[in-house]
């Protein structure tokens, strides 16, 4: 995927000569020392990312860390005091007045935490908005706005005010004004803080589903690590102004690079974040359907098991055999087909592991994990799931 | 008793002494001949611009048929308060009617409505100028302030030096008397908006004419109809003293009534004034409380 959007050594600094304060910023002078020396507020302290077209890349960190000062640098709401931000290769900090106009109408779309809607104006007045300033004319833009305004599901809303809906409306309005315009890029600051859990979390679902046909590059700020993981593509830490790290969410789990990231993963859920891919094991022994009950007698003795798992010669799991039926089985000459057992659970390897815990305390064999053509890929064990938890 | 004695003894301690003079007066007047030779055209053109403005106004108001005029104010006390309202607005007018006031009512409320219109003109922009720079904020607070603590009449005075006598004068002095409300709540208006919202607007690349006319103001409305109720009340009382550099109307046979001591003649004017100033207060407010932007 070629790179959306590309910020290089990005700082920010709030007071009356921020670009006196630069050097002392560079030097590494601490963010409460500075604003006591000289009454700056360091926002943000040299960021370097990348965001590739069609990615969700979430910007994670505690109140006051520099989330919204960086994302508002995205669409020069905020002047960075140094550094460089490339769209599409085009560095947008060198456009002037009319091109900054232009990018903004055009790439662009922010969707606000209060929603920042016009309380003087309609649902499909506010959705209208973005096409209005782009001179759009008046059929086709109320056209685009209520097909926006349909796909937010909010239909038959179009001529009430924005104070008559509920906070989670009011937030699909605001994203249906930012869709409308039809951005390559939309920037959510804490999209979702101010509405209660059940609708977070529909809105949420409805974010991924959305993204999924869209393919928008979505720069999503949240203070959530659940939130984060959830729908972040690739995550950023951020403390005190400073990209601490950046990684999908497995990664961050897996391998935190400082206390902070360890303090946040540890608020996590990790049920809800790592999938059956995560924690499946490959399996170390497997019988063939046609090497027969001789040899899956074999291999169960010799591992110390008293189960296994049949495949065929594709990989294709076929069942499963436990030691006492193979040993009946051979007695009365029967083949091992005949003896296969289907009591044990399949999963896909997308399935989260919240999902699979109720499976995998429920049976005693482990849980298969397969492909769509029946390929055994992996296996998960109850300890596997629950050892990932802690 | 020992004052008394005190001042009989020390007569110049308490009399102010007659050689500490300064005659303002004769530089005030040297200052305004000044202004006439230099700017003498620049107040000619305003003179002439507000006597334009004043004759069109008074043209239209007394071309009305007075039932009309009845008509429209029990239209609109209806719609932007009561019915009830409405019907005593409407009888309240025709009472002064039978006074023998239309025509002075209608002096009145030209010069009030003149006054409200120049008001708006600079009142808004001088507001928005406000909002948008500390600075000129900063500079024009004083001024209103000042402006605000004065007593009315004193405005009489610049307004005859610069204009003389007359309509002109009447609606400048009422003009600079009412204006300060408009200016304040246009500023305050524009200051109250929501940050987040105007972030929204620069954020789909409005301009800042765009974030003006389809996010400030508006959004201002409410306080800016407010500060226009305000003004207008402010040009009514304010036109009553300006009766006194001669503006024919109410307020003038006010003036009459008292200096004859005619009670009946000024307790029928003075209460033609009460009226227009409720008539005028309950609808403007009424219109103002439509702008009110739900939530
Ligand atoms: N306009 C401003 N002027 C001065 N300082 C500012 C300004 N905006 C932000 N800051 C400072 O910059 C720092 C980062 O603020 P920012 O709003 O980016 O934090 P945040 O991570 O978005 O926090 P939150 O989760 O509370 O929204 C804070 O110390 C804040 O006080
Ligand atoms: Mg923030």
């Amino acid at each position: 995927m070629p790179v959306k959007v590309e910020v290089k050594n990005l700082t920010k600094i709030f007071g009356r000569n921020p670009k006196a304060i630069l050097e002392k910023v560079k030097q590494g002078m601490s963010k409460e020392k500075i604003l006591e020396d000289t009454g700056h507020t360091v926002g943000i302290r040299n960021a370097s990312f990348q965001v590739e077209e069609g990615e969700v890349f979430v910007i994670m960190g505690l109140s006051g860390s520099g989330k919204s000062t960086l994302i508002r640098c995205l669409n020069l709401l905020n002047k960075p005091t140094a550094g460089e931000i490339y769209v599409d290769g085009d560095n947008i900090l060198e456009y002037d007045k009319k091109q900054l106009k232009k990018f903004r109408q055009e790439k662009v779309a922010m969707v606000f935490q209060h929603f920042g809607l016009l309380s003087h104006r309609t649902v499909i007045g506010n959705v209208e908005y973005g096409l209005e300033v782009k001179k759009i004319p008046k059929n086709e833009r109320c056209e685009i706005a209520k097909k926006a305004i349909a796909n937010a599901g909010l239909a038959g809303w179009e001529n009430k005010m924005p104070n008559e809906l509920s906070g989670g409306m009011q937030q699909r309005v605001g994203l249906a004004r930012a869709l409308a315009n039809d951005p390559d890029i939309l920037l959510m600051d804490e999209p979702f803080s101010a509405l209660d859990p059940l609708i977070r979390r529909d809105m949420q679902y409805e974010l991924m589903e959305l993204q999924s046909r869209l393919k928008k590059t979505i720069i999503f700020i949240t203070h959530d690590i659940n939130e984060a993981f959830k729908i972040g593509d690739r995550v950023a830490v951020m403390k005190d102004g400073v990209i601490e790290q950046i990684g999908t969410p497995e990664e961050l789990l897996a391998s935190p690079e400082s206390e902070y990231i360890e303090n946040f993963v540890k608020d996590i859920d990790r049920s809800k974040v790592l999938q059956a891919k995560h924690v499946m094991f490959k399996p170390t022994v497997l019988v063939s359907i046609k090497e027969g009950l001789k040899a899956a007698m074999m291999e169960m003795k010799s591992n110390g098991i008293s189960s296994v798992f049949v495949v065929d010669s594709e990989k294709r799991l076929q069942g499963i055999v436990t030691i006492d039926d193979t040993i009946k089985a051979i007695k009365e000459n029967k083949t091992l087909r005949e003896i296969l057992k289907h009591d044990y659970y399949t999963t896909d390897c997308e399935a989260f592991l919240q999902d699979l815990i109720p499976k995998a305390t429920d049976t005693k064999y482990p849980l298969a994990v397969i492909d769509e053509d029946g390929k055994l890929l992996g296996l998960i064990s109850r300890v596997s799931v629950l050892s990932a938890l802690v | 008793m020992a004052a008394g004695q005190l001042s009989l003894q020390l007569p110049y301690m308490n009399n102010f002494p007659e050689f500490l003079t300064f005659n303002l007066g004769v530089y005030v007047e040297k200052f305004v001949k000044w202004l006439d030779i230099n700017f003498g055209d620049f107040f000619e053109a305003v003179s002439n611009a507000i006597l334009w403005l004043m004759i069109h106004i008074e043209d239209l108001l007394l071309w009305l048929p007075w039932w009309l005029v009845v008509i429209v104010v029990l239209i609109m006390g209806w719609r932007f308060s009561s019915v009830i309202a409405g019907i005593v607005f409407s009888l309240m007018l025709v009472l002064v009617g039978t006074f023998g006031y239309w025509d002075y009512m209608m002096y009145t409320l030209a010069i009030v409505l003149a006054s409200v219109i120049i008001s708006l003109i600079f009142g808004i922009p001088i507001g928005i100028l406000m909002a948008y720079s500390s600075y000129v904020q900063a500079l024009m607070r004083p001024v209103l302030d000042f402006m605000q603590t004065m007593p009315s009449f004193v405005y009489l005075i610049p307004a005859m030096l610069l204009f003389g006598l007359g309509k002109v004068p009447a609606v400048f002095a009422t003009t600079v008397y009412a204006i300060p409300p408009v200016i304040r709540l246009t500023d305050l208006g524009i200051r109250q908006v929501s940050k987040e919202m105007v972030e929204a607007a620069i954020s789909f690349g409005s301009g800042s004419w765009d974030v003006l006319t389809k996010v400030q103001l508006p959004q201002a409305l409410p306080a800016i109809m407010a500060g226009i109720n305000q003004t207008t009340m402010m040009a009514l009382s304010m036109v009553v003293i300006a009766s006194m550099i001669g503006a024919k109307g109410l307020g003038m046979e006010v003036l009459i009534a008292i200096n004859r001591i005619e009670i009946g003649r000024g307790f029928e004017a003075g209460l033609g004034i009460v009226i227009i100033a409720i008539i005028m207060d309950r609808i403007s407010q009424g219109i103002a409380n439509r702008f009110k932007i739900p939530g």
